[in-house]
């Protein structure tokens, strides 16, 4: 079984992927997207699958996409990667599978998005529709701070934060929760808990266990098929109307959620890109 | 052993440290990345980009 693992940079995860496969006595073979070249006409790669951890999302796209149209499989796939890695593709796959998500407006302009803003009613959050780890997020309270960020963003930002996605606010009472798919199990869940509204354990959330309830586990299992499957992480608010979908990660970090879930997070990594590869 | 790039503190890698992966200067907290195993060489981690994450 021939095995490639896409990435640069070495994260905690990726030392964990690592050692899961050698304690299975497989060898893999690292490919650095950073030095690769992809021959565009050359469609010959010898591999049963490739496993992608790029912390790059461009080059994790293109590649996945390149690998794909060669018939090589990749967890994840290019399409699940272009939905997640795009907040607009999310919302709308999650939107055409009737996964309940909180309601989002879409301008190219500031003044479309202070009409979006004041349309969904304050508070709102206003994201990178490309972006992760809760970067440049922000909450808008009132007019007064909308015309400022839009302003900012016009001024500031590449076109990439001329793409206004305007999120409703929620409230999320100090904590969401995180659910980790792979394939058609949710394997386990974490609460994240923070006074900051943002709770990303990148930015200072806690991570507790979070129980998997059948509410929990079918919500988080159509949202992973909303977006094409295979390895994601679900973020979650807790609603009065229940759960809603918040985003969907597809490489997805989980350094903080094995000790405190008891599941081996990397394991199970490990035994899907085996089971995919032997399709 | 090797060298940080900017102070040039001594820095020993452990025997799991992967090429690619970032430590840290134990005396200047310059975040470093391991590029060779043997010889041990490190370099500036790369700054975060745009499209990083998750």
């Amino acid at each position: 079984m021939k095995i490639g693992i896409l990435c640069s940079l070495v994260r905690k995860e990726e030392k964990l992927l690592f050692d899961a496969f050698r304690t299975r006595g497989i060898e893999y073979l690292r490919l650095d997207d950073r030095e690769i070249i992809l021959d565009l006409h050359q469609r010959r790669w010898d591999f049963d699958v490739i496993l992608e951890r790029c912390i790059n999302h461009s080059r994790a796209l293109h590649t996945l996409k390149y690998l794909n149209d060669c018939g090589v499989k990749t967890v994840n796939t290019y399409e699940v990667a272009n939905t997640c890695g795009d907040k607009l593709l999310t919302t709308l796959a999650l939107i055409r599978d009737g996964v309940p998500t909180p309601r989002v407006l879409i301008a190219h302009t500031p003044e479309a998005a202070l009409q979006a803003i004041e349309q969904l009613g304050y508070p709102v959050v206003l994201k990178p529709a490309v972006g992760s780890w809760g970067r440049l997020l922000s909450k808008v309270n009132d007019r007064d701070a909308a015309e400022a960020i839009l302003e900012h963003k016009e001024t500031l930002g590449s076109y990439h934060h001329s793409i206004f996605y305007v999120q409703e606010y929620m409230e999320k009472h100090g904590r969401d929760i995180r659910s980790f798919v792979v394939g058609d199990e949710t394997i386990c869940a974490i609460y994240r808990t923070s006074p900051h509204w943002i709770t990303n354990t990148a930015r200072g959330g806690v991570a507790t266990n979070c129980p998997i309830t059948p509410e929990l586990h079918d919500i988080s299992f159509r949202a992973a098929k909303a977006v094409g499957g295979g390895i994601v992480a679900i973020d979650l608010f807790e609603t009065s109307n229940g759960l809603m979908v918040n985003e969907v990660n597809y490489t997805m970090e989980f350094r903080n959620s094995i000790d405190t879930t008891g599941v081996n997070i990397p394991e199970k990594v490990v035994e899907y890109v085996i089971e995919v590869a032997k399709r | 052993m090797t060298l940080c790039t900017e102070c040039e503190a001594e820095i020993a890698l452990e025997t799991s440290t992967e090429v690619g992966e970032i430590i840290q200067c134990p005396d200047c907290g310059l975040d470093l990345e391991v590029i060779s195993l043997d010889p041990p060489e490190v370099a500036p981690a790369p700054e975060e980009e745009e499209d990083w994450g998750e």
